[in-house]
């Protein structure tokens, strides 16, 4: 189609004429700046019609738009203060005492487990792991207002939704050790979960991909709500640092979901450090949730030490995502990344660490939400050595018996890439079986399900 | 695996805080913990990096080496790993010549692998900086800035994740100079580097070897180098030459390969592949962290076989030495490619290809690829996929068995 054509069949058609082109027929009727309409088109009318920025006025003061002189940042949403005092008690914390009992030993549980995986990548026993001090009310707090049928894709500092959603302590440690348990059958380094049952996508290690990826399983979903009318509408949700923010993808993902309007939570966790780059050498304007509004979504900057603002919070876009049809929202939860980037990290490389003690002492979603819970007489000392100790037995149990078992079958070294192995990949699988036959004593095999009988078997039937 | 700690003990950290657990330095190499050899193997596990005649464990043997100026050879030696090499190619670089910037994610405080240690602190965050969070953004940008006369060295944190850089490498850098033609402007000055390669633990996304994507691209140099002493003097000429360059460094000998390096500044040149072991009856053509899994098999054939094996490195993936090559391969009649990346479409193709329409009359046997499956690098699965000594020694009896 040539330019000229092409601008000919947009004038025909007259498109901002019509009611809320943007974005196909469901439209909100309430009109935003995208959404202007019927504007006198005469050389001295008062707003613009250029196509693209249609409720713009004329001015003829030259103002540059200059966020850098902005004192006031994007407002943090809070429900409790830092003492677990609610602030507005006529909203309150939204969240029945059970429930926030359970929010509370997830909380503890994933600590716990934080730090006994910590150590024992220290001994030697893990190859690696990745803690989420300090974020652990953002993971559980925000997973606790989605539906169960709702998809979710994580980064890997999100232990906590995994666990909220239903990931059992035996499921993290057969993934931590790559045993034969393990769904990831063995393939992916520790922390990089996933589960078909709890609809969590497995991590990637590659920073940002899974925010388009989000994007387009939200339209999927979009899709399907209105195919399916009569099976409870599912919205898709996004977790990621806002490190990854820089990347392309972030950028990507964002304007594609606003154009296509898709039911997505998109989750920034704001924790002031991407490895050892703070916040400062990483973007300039303020935070994530400044560029929700260049895209045209619904943001919210929120609390993340707060787990009661995290939920009333997610729970409202959950309501915004999902309304007429799908939008996407951004939510930038504020937190501060108390432990190393990662078991490969010395993080005491590039910050003092006062500033981490500062910020421990200072707060942290497991202690404010323990104070809420005292206030409200629903915790003790007693109740907190109790659930400590029984936690810390638990996943030491589970962590003894994933050590224990065996490494997967060695045919999943080839299977899985393909639906079908090639012919290739059966020449290679013959070579590796023949190498393995005639140098036994040169691999240890036996630590692999079945061995390498199981897979010369496997070869053999694959032949 | 080490000792284990009854697994009880461990709750006594439980309470504790976190800053008393002792931090550890990044990424130290614990290849030997999860160490693929088996307890009676007598082949694989036995590349001593101490001892592997690959480096230079004398001041000696590295100032004989006749590729290095006169003036550098009568100099001093110093004993460093490769990323300390690193390290003082780009001071040297950013000391001579003031176009030199070197900028990524994380290099400030040093880099994840420790390569860019203390150049903030010693020339200033003008031009030795972080940059946030994107490949495509930092590539693009070194390649605008070189195209405007500086001499930008940027990191990219793992060889893995250079693929959002793939357009900006692909369509950008590598026909800059063509697609500017006669107005006469390039990236030139451009290097980037990036750690590559298995280090036994990185499964998917921290052990590709992404050379071959590169090498198929015609205006792009492709550098991988094997040691302390070549890393300094390559990236050097890396930064020196007017072609875009990818320069590859082996993460898992940033720390495991130590040698003599002199202390002066050197370059070595990039159209030259280097005889690493002379030899007569095959001739093993490989690059970067294979050439000690070479070097081993090569020691263990020589002996149980009585036969004499060439070995060399091909330090430029592309463009590519192909006279060394091919004149090894003349002389010795067989050949083998042995790299850690796939085997199809990978640069044992491409020089397997070569050796074939260039010597076929010579051949005495099929030239052997020994490379990594076709498959995605699983976690528990590592040892299994990437070339061993068991794998390139076998492959050595059947080329001269053939
Ligand atoms: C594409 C890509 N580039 C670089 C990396 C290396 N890397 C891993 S985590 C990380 C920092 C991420 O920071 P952020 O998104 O803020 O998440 P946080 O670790 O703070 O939770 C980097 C640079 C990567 N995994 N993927
Ligand atoms: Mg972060």
């Amino acid at each position: 189609m040539s330019l000229r054509c092409g601008i000919r069949r947009i004038r025909g058609q007259q498109p901002w004429a019509s009611s809320g082109w943007v974005n196909g027929s469901r439209r909100p009727s309430s009109v935003g700046f995208q959404q202007f309409r019927s504007v006198a088109s005469t050389p001295t009318a008062e707003k613009v019609l250029f196509p693209g920025a249609l409720n713009s006025r004329f001015t003829n003061t030259m103002e540059f738009i200059r966020p850098a002189l902005r004192t006031e940042a994007i407002p943090t949403y809070r429900v409790m203060d830092q003492s677990g005092q609610v602030l507005d008690k006529e909203v309150g914390v939204d969240t029945e005492d059970d429930l926030a009992l359970e929010l509370y030993r997830n909380m503890v549980c994933l600590s716990i487990m934080d730090l006994l995986m910590f150590e024992a990548q220290r001994q030697g026993r893990l190859s690696f792991y990745m803690v989420s001090a300090g974020e652990e009310g953002i993971a559980i707090g925000s997973a606790s207002a989605f539906s169960p049928s709702d998809v979710i894709f994580c980064q890997y500092r999100e232990s906590g939704v995994f666990m909220q959603r239903g990931f059992t302590l035996d499921q993290f440690m057969n993934q931590l050790f790559a045993n034969s348990k393990d769904a990831g059958l063995g393939r992916n380094m520790p922390v990089h979960y996933g589960s078909h049952e709890l609809n969590i996508h497995t991590i990637s290690s590659t920073l940002a991909t899974q925010i388009p990826h989000a994007a387009g399983a939200a339209y999927a979903l979009k899709m399907q709500n209105q195919q399916q009318p009569d099976i409870a509408p599912r919205i898709a949700v996004c977790y990621f640092g806002e490190g990854a923010a820089s990347e392309g993808d972030f950028h990507g993902a964002l304007n594609i979901a606003a154009t296509r309007q898709v039911p997505c939570i998109f989750i920034c966790r704001n924790n002031g450090y991407a490895i050892s780059t703070p916040t400062s050498d990483q973007y300039r304007g303020d935070g994530i949730a400044s560029r929700g509004a260049g895209y045209g979504m619904d943001t919210l900057r929120v609390d993340g030490n707060d787990i009661f603002a995290v939920r009333r919070a997610t729970k409202e876009a959950r309501r915004l995502a999902l309304e007429n049809g799908g939008k996407p929202v951004l939510i930038e939860m504020m937190a501060y990344r108390v432990g190393h980037h990662s078991t490969s990290d010395d993080s005491f490389a590039y910050r003092q660490k006062v500033e981490v003690d500062d910020w421990k002492r200072r707060d942290n979603p497991i202690t404010r939400l323990r104070k809420w819970l005292e206030g409200r007489g629903l915790w003790d000392e007693d109740k907190e050595r109790d659930i400590r100790n029984r936690l810390r037995k638990e996943v030491l149990t589970a962590f003894e018996k994933a050590e224990k078992e065996k490494k997967p079958p060695m045919q999943h070294v080839f299977d899985g890439v393909y639906e079908h192995l090639t012919q290739e990949q059966k020449t290679h699988m013959e070579e590796l079986s023949d190498i393995l036959q005639r140098y036994p004593k040169e691999y240890d095999t036996e630590q692999y399900e079945g061995g390498a009988a199981a897979f010369r078997k496997f070869c053999e039937q694959n032949r | 695996m080490p000792p284990k700690t009854p697994i009880r003990t461990l709750s006594r950290y439980l309470f504790r805080p976190q800053s008393s657990l002792h931090p550890r330095c990044q990424h130290r190499p614990r290849s030997q913990r999860y160490s693929s050899a088996a307890a009676g193997a007598r082949l694989n596990g036995t590349v001593e990096y101490d001892t592997t005649p690959l480096l230079s464990h004398s001041s000696r043997s590295a100032l004989s080496n006749a590729e290095l100026p006169a003036d550098v050879r009568q100099g001093q030696t110093k004993r460093i790993n490769l990323y300390t090499a690193v390290n003082e190619a780009l001071r040297h670089a950013l000391q001579t010549d003031e176009r030199v910037l070197v900028f990524g994610e994380d290099i400030q405080f040093g880099g994840v692998f420790r390569c860019t240690m203390n150049l903030a602190t010693d020339f200033g965050t003008e031009r030795v900086f972080n940059t946030p969070l994107s490949e495509q953004g930092l590539v693009g940008f070194a390649i605008g800035a070189a195209a405007e006369g500086m001499r930008p060295v940027a990191e990219v944190q793992f060889a893995d994740y250079v693929f959002p850089a793939f357009d900006q490498l692909v369509n950008e850098a590598a026909k800059y100079r063509y697609r500017s033609a006669a107005t006469g402007v390039s990236c030139g000055g451009l290097v980037i580097r990036m750690p590559t390669g298995v280090v036994g633990h990185g499964a998917l996304y921290h052990s590709q070897s992404p050379e071959s994507l590169f090498t198929h691209v015609p205006g792009l140099r492709v550098i991988i180098p094997r040691s302390p002493l070549q890393a300094k003097g390559l990236l050097l000429s890396a930064i020196h030459t007017n072609d875009p360059v990818i320069f590859m460094e082996p993460k898992v000998l940033y720390r495991a390969a130590v040698e003599q390096v002199p202390v002066d500044a050197y370059q070595l040149p990039l159209d030259k592949a280097e005889v690493v072991k002379p030899g007569k009856d095959v001739t093993i053509v490989s690059y970067g962290t294979p050439l000690y899994t070479c070097s081993a098999a090569i020691a263990a054939a020589e002996k149980d076989f009585g036969c004499s094996v060439e070995l060399i490195d091909l330090r430029t993936i592309y463009p590519w030495d192909r006279e060394t090559v091919l004149e090894s391969v003349k002389k010795t009649g067989r050949a083998i490619v042995v790299h850690e990346s796939m085997m199809n479409a990978g640069v044992g193709a491409e020089v397997a290809a070569t050796i074939q329409e260039r010597t076929f009359l010579r051949l005495e046997a099929p030239v052997k690829r020994v490379t990594g499956w076709a498959t995605h690098t699983g976690l528990v699965f590592e040892k299994f996929i990437v070339p061993d000594v068991t794998r390139v020694y076998d492959a050595i009896k059947k080329t001269i068995d053939y």
